[in-house]
């Protein structure tokens, strides 16, 4: 056989790459590069033309210091110059450069062109080989354009020699990819499955690649395939193990070939024709009866090979999904491998096995092999077998082993991986409500998780063991005496304090009766987690004091002590202060039905997919969770928007009752959880009807959110866009990203710019607003040579969670579905405020990037303050209105840091853009910065001024708003803030 | 009653197909990538780095199958290079594993006892063995004798 020696042939190129390799450090390594291409350049600069090979030396050595992680900007001549050389290693040096450093959208592309036509027709093999490969690494459209056509004739041309038509089949796969549009079908199709019966096993092994690819965008033109590979996989099966030759790999006669046919036939249902169904069923029985015979070789690639056939045969028998005797006889075989000793078979039986658990044939027959399962989950060394093994356990779970299974996995959390928690205690939760029979089990289950995995046990875990004890009266009793016990614990996870704090607030009453458990004793018990607590859990616990009021009168004075006290009233967290002023407020005024009827307990929610089940399914991707949400859908599930409308006067404990008002978008991801909580409560209560509906804080809205994202089709959405088919279901818009609103802060005093921008994407944005009317351009530039395909904007309101009701108008045009490289285009959106709001609208941008998935959410820059219309006013008037606003919910105040050097000049400009009018010689201090300005909106005007004092001592500013409303002022203070 | 069919893995759509191959040794030197699939420089920078990563952290007794981002890599260690292959996750696991090991047999027959120092000082000739034995993503040819055959001619022409 041929030894190669060192760089034989280019001298130069080993002693460069010697001299590389010997270089001490990296700015040896520079110096050395950089001498070299001056060298090369003055070379090709030089007077003298280059001989072929010195031009390939350089252009090698040119490639290997790209290869380094260097930039070449030169010598893309010398490479095409090198292509129409009729020397072999010439020609494969200068396709090489070509392949890995020429970008499609080169303008020498036409030159490429031009070689490769000229190889392609050359008749040398050798030749149209390399024209052949670098079509296909390149795969450009331009090149698909220049030969799609020529490619198909070379394929099936009778005279083409076996190695042309291998490549050319791969060529025309990739072009086929790249550009399907491009790649002419009909008259040759018919010529390239009958390539399944080439003798050449090569030019097979190619041409299924080819007829896969083909067969699924047109499976009736290519169903004649299937009896082709049937029988050309039936030969290879039952050959002797020597017959096919250079085939034989290991004693496995052409194990890839088999693989690749075995999955052609995946593209497809069984068989129709019975003789050819028999015939693939004697094949795979074949395959199946040699797992059991011994092994020909003890070396691991002779029984890689033969299971990398056994695997795909068990593919395709479960695809086929309709022999039952097959399945088992799989399963049977994946059972042998579970206690195999090489690591890798156990992991890909657990793998199989989880899909064959899916099937009604096999899955009793999976469900015997739940001992070895579960000893793989406790003793697997490698995580990814252990994760294997508990996807397996859940996909085996039903109703008679549900409590074997739960348990062992509840076990395997205490020791678990972090990097799996999350996602077994998703699993230990579903299975838990899909399999209970009794729900304490189901209580007791989830109880647990929260006692040893309680930080992984996320608000959709804990919402939903509410929403059950909310829905069936027989577990609530057992659940509370049960969260009464738990949180005896001196220690248990805040996850428990509000689930605890929750159930008793609803059905406390239930285990009152209980001198241990009377009302004083839960009361004390709950507030003793009190101080420990978080900001929103307290909240919530807040909520359980006034339900306490309503269920135990007796502990009305202590409550309403604990509520009075200093801690509360003055609580510097405004809504943890607004709630005990509420709360205090509502239980000394209002009479105890009054109290029974806004406190009453939470009616029921409606049935619906699980939300845990759909954050597994985002977690896992869509085929993660299929094999387990096998049908036990409720049949009222599809009532996502929920049936029962609760009495408005109901107030929630923290409160699954966001769903059942209609509220379906998520909180926004800026405001802090509880933000969008009771500040309405009193106004709710005590003006009637008119007022807006107040909301818990945030648990249940994200809750029934499987939500996350707004959903464009409830009734508050706006109209994001006229195109319904447009519209993105809920599970299409992601959240926004991380840096959303560090980008949606840089357009409150601006409105042209930049909005974002990674490699691929830049978005700018041009505004302007005037009164209650926004006109926004869009500009999307691709930033790649690649065309985007799918692309599509498209914008849409989460709503204003304090208001839910139609706040923004935005009407979006749609634009083109392709943005070639290089290209950039333009989206006009009209705006049209119809009331204040605080969140802004969302955009989301989804499009596909060489072939893969893109999608982005991302703030669009209007806020409220865009509505402004600036009010000059003498100072007189200013301290007129000024003290007009002067009920404390009409004013806002933050006195915070500075961010940014204090710079008048700086912060005058940023008020202007902020879109207010500057006041002069209003404030008595010339440092302080007054304005005043109208938020214009389509249903009301809200009138504001603002002053805002430096301290440029401290580095500090104090900004104060005054509007005729509350919300506002909190929020235009928040956005001010953050520009200073 | 389970509903039948719905955990099949019947969309297979996208075949048998190699998204990258990368060789790299123990301290992540590159000495072979090459890619089927559209990325930008950084990006492949980065995913020569994270595939080091996960890879080098694995002992002899894991699998030789890791998941990565939405894909899956199957590797191979010989001497101090590892083998990747990046593919679909429910592409067929041994058959890349042993697509490695034939490719390496290739090499090793070519190369005469390959090193590592053959693929750093004929990196332009592991390329034509990679386009011989995989290309556009899809495993090209696998007989061994067929591939070396071929090699050796092209060896004999200038």
């Amino acid at each position: 056989m041929p030894a190669v020696s060192k760089g034989d042939g280019m001298r130069g190129l080993a002693v460069f790459i010697s001299d590389i390799r010997n270089c001490k450090s990296k700015e040896a390594e520079i110096k050395r590069i950089n001498k070299e291409l001056a060298n090369i350049r003055s070379k090709f600069k030089g007077d003298k033309a280059l001989d072929g090979y010195s031009k390939k030396k350089y252009v090698c050595k040119l490639l290997f210091i790209f290869l380094l992680g260097h930039d070449i900007d030169f010598g893309h001549m010398e490479a095409v110059n090198l292509l129409s050389s009729n020397k072999y290693t010439e020609k494969q040096i200068g396709y090489l450069f070509i392949s890995v450093l020429v970008n499609s959208n080169s303008e020498l592309i036409r030159l490429i062109n031009n070689a490769i036509k000229n190889d392609l027709a050359s008749r040398n093999p050798t030749f149209m080989c390399l024209a052949l490969h670098c079509i296909a690494n390149v795969g450009s459209r331009e090149m698909g354009e220049a030969f799609a056509a020529d490619i198909p004739r070379i394929l099936v041309a009778g005279d083409s020699m076996d190695s042309v038509k291998q490549s050319a089949a791969l060529c025309l796969l990739r072009l086929y990819k790249a550009s399907p549009d491009l790649v002419p079908m009909g008259e040759w199709t018919a010529r390239v499955v009958h390539l399944l019966n080439d003798q050449h096993m090569g030019v097979v092994t190619a041409a299924v690649s080819l007829i896969t690819c083909l067969c699924k965008k047109n499976p009736d033109d290519f169903k004649t395939c299937i009896s082709l590979a049937v029988s050309r996989l039936s030969r290879i099966v039952s050959s002797a193990s020597t017959d096919l030759q250079d085939y034989t790999y290991y004693f496995v006669p052409a194990p890839w070939l088999s693989v690749k046919l075995l999955r052609l036939l995946q593209c497809y249902p069984p068989p129709e024709d019975a003789a050819v169904k028999g015939r693939l069923v004697e094949c795979l029985e074949t395959v199946l009866n040699k797992a059991q015979e011994p092994p020909k070789s003890k070396k691991v690639q002779h029984s890689n090979a033969k299971n990398a056939i056994l695997f795909e045969t068990i593919s395709l028998i479960i695809h086929y999904d309709s022999e039952p005797n097959l399945l088992v006889r799989a399963c049977n075989q994946l059972g042998q491998f579970l206690q195999h000793r090489e690591t890798n078979l156990r992991y890909l039986a657990l793998e199989s096995m989880c899909t064959l658990a899916s099937s009604e044939f096999s899955h009793e027959a999976v469900k015997t092999h739940i001992d070895t399962v579960i000893n793989a989950l406790k003793t697997e060394r490698d995580v990814s077998v252990r994760q294997r093994a508990a996807d397996l356990l859940y996909a085996m779970c039903d109703r008679s082993n549900a409590k074997q299974i739960v348990s062992e996995m509840l076990r395997y959390l205490e020791t678990a991986d972090y990097a799996i928690r999350e996602e077994i205690v998703l699993k230990v939760a579903i299975l838990a409500e899909k399999y209970a029979v009794d729900y304490s089990w189901y209580v007791d289950t989830i109880l647990n998780l929260i006692r040893i995995a309680g930080d992984y046990v996320s608000e959709e875990v804990w919402y939903r063991v509410l929403q059950i004890v909310t829905n069936r009266d027989d577990v609530q009793g057992y659940a509370a005496k049960t969260v009464f016990e738990a949180l005896q614990a001196p220690a248990c996870h805040e996850n428990m304090v509000k689930v605890g704090g929750y159930i008793l607030g609803e059905f406390g009453n239930l285990i009152a009766g209980d001198p241990r458990s009377s009302p004083p004793v839960q009361f004390s018990l709950l507030h003793s987690k009190f101080h420990l607590c978080s900001v929103a859990t307290r909240a919530l616990l807040l909520s359980t004091y006034i339900k306490f009021i309503n269920l135990f009168p007796e502990t009305k004075a202590t409550i309403q002590g604990v509520l009075r006290a200093g801690s509360q009233l003055r609580n510097a967290d405004v809504e943890l202060q607004q709630r005990a002023v509420e709360y205090l407020t509502l239980s000394s005024v209002a009479s105890t039905d009054v109290l029974a009827t806004v406190l009453e307990e939470m009616p029921p929610f409606p049935e619906r997919e699980s939300s845990i089940l759909a954050k597994l399914k985002r977690k896992k991707g869509p085929g993660a969770a299929s094999a387990l949400d096998d049908g036990r859908r409720d049949p009222s599930s599809n009532d996502i928007n929920g049936g029962v409308e609760p009495t408005p006067s109901t107030v929630s404990t923290p409160s699954p009752s966001a769903d059942l008002l209609g509220l379906r978008a998520a909180p926004p991801p800026a405001a802090p959880p509880a933000s969008a909580g009771a500040g309405n409560l009193l106004v709710d209560v005590f003006d009637g009807p008119a007022a807006q509906p107040s909301l818990g804080p945030t648990p249940e809205e994200a809750f029934l959110s499987e939500l996350e994202p707004p959903a464009p089709e409830s009734p508050m959405a706006l109209l994001a866009d006229p195109a319904p088919a447009a519209d993105p279901g809920p599970e299409d818009i992601g959240p926004p990203i991380p840096e959303a609103d560090e980008l949606l802060n840089k357009f409150v005093c601006k409105n042209n710019g930049v909005l974002f921008e990674n490699q691929l994407l830049q978005i700018g944005v041009k505004s302007e607003f005037r009164q209650n009317l926004g006109r926004m351009y869009l500009f999307y530039g691709n930033k790649t040579s690649v065309q985007f395909q799918n692309f599509s904007p498209t914008v849409v309101h989460p709503g204003d969670l304090q208001t839910h009701i139609l706040s923004l108008a935005v009407q979006t045009k749609r634009v083109a579905a392709q943005v070639d490289g290089g290209a950039q285009v333009q989206q006009v959106l009209n705006i049209e405020c119809l009331r204040d709001f605080l969140t802004p609208p969302l955009l989301s941008v989804r499009f596909r990037y060489g072939g893969a998935p893109q999608a982005l959410t991302l703030k669009l820059p209007v806020t409220i303050n865009k509505f402004f219309q600036p009010t000059e006013m003498a100072a007189q008037d200013f301290f007129q209105r000024w003290k007009q606003l002067s009920l404390p919910q009409q004013e806002a105040q933050k006195i915070f840091k500075a961010n940014h050097p204090m710079d008048a000049e700086v912060t005058k400009a940023k008020l202007l853009g902020f879109g207010s009018a500057l006041l002069d010689n209003v404030d008595p201090n010339p440092e302080n910065f007054v304005g005043a300005g109208i938020i214009q909106t389509k249903a009301l005007q809200v009138g504001c001024l603002l002053r805002l004092e430096p301290n440029a001592q401290a580095q500090m500013y104090r900004l104060t708003l005054r509007t005729s409303k509350e919300s506002v002022s909190r929020h235009l203070c928040e956005l001010l803030a953050q520009q200073f | 009653v389970r509903l039948k069919g719905q955990g099949k893995r019947c969309t297979r759509s996208e075949g048998l197909e190699i998204r990258f191959i990368l060789i790299q040794n123990r301290a992540g030197k590159t000495r072979l990538a090459k890619w089927y699939m559209q990325f930008d420089d950084d990006e492949k920078q980065k995913l020569i780095e994270e595939v080091h990563a996960v890879v080098t952290v694995r002992d002899a007794k894991h699998t030789n199958f890791v998941e990565f981002r939405n894909f899956k890599i199957i590797y191979r260690r010989y001497a101090g290079l590892y083998f990747c292959i990046c593919v679909d996750v429910n592409d067929n696991n041994l058959a890349y594993l042993e697509a490695i090991h034939n490719f390496v047999e290739v090499l090793n027959e070519y190369f005469h006892n390959v090193c590592e120092l053959d693929l750093v000082f004929n990196f332009y000739k592991v390329y034509t063995v990679v386009d011989e034995m995989f290309l556009a993503g899809e495993i090209r040819e696998t007989s061994q004798t067929k591939v070396l055959k071929q090699l050796l001619m092209l060896q004999s022409l200038e």
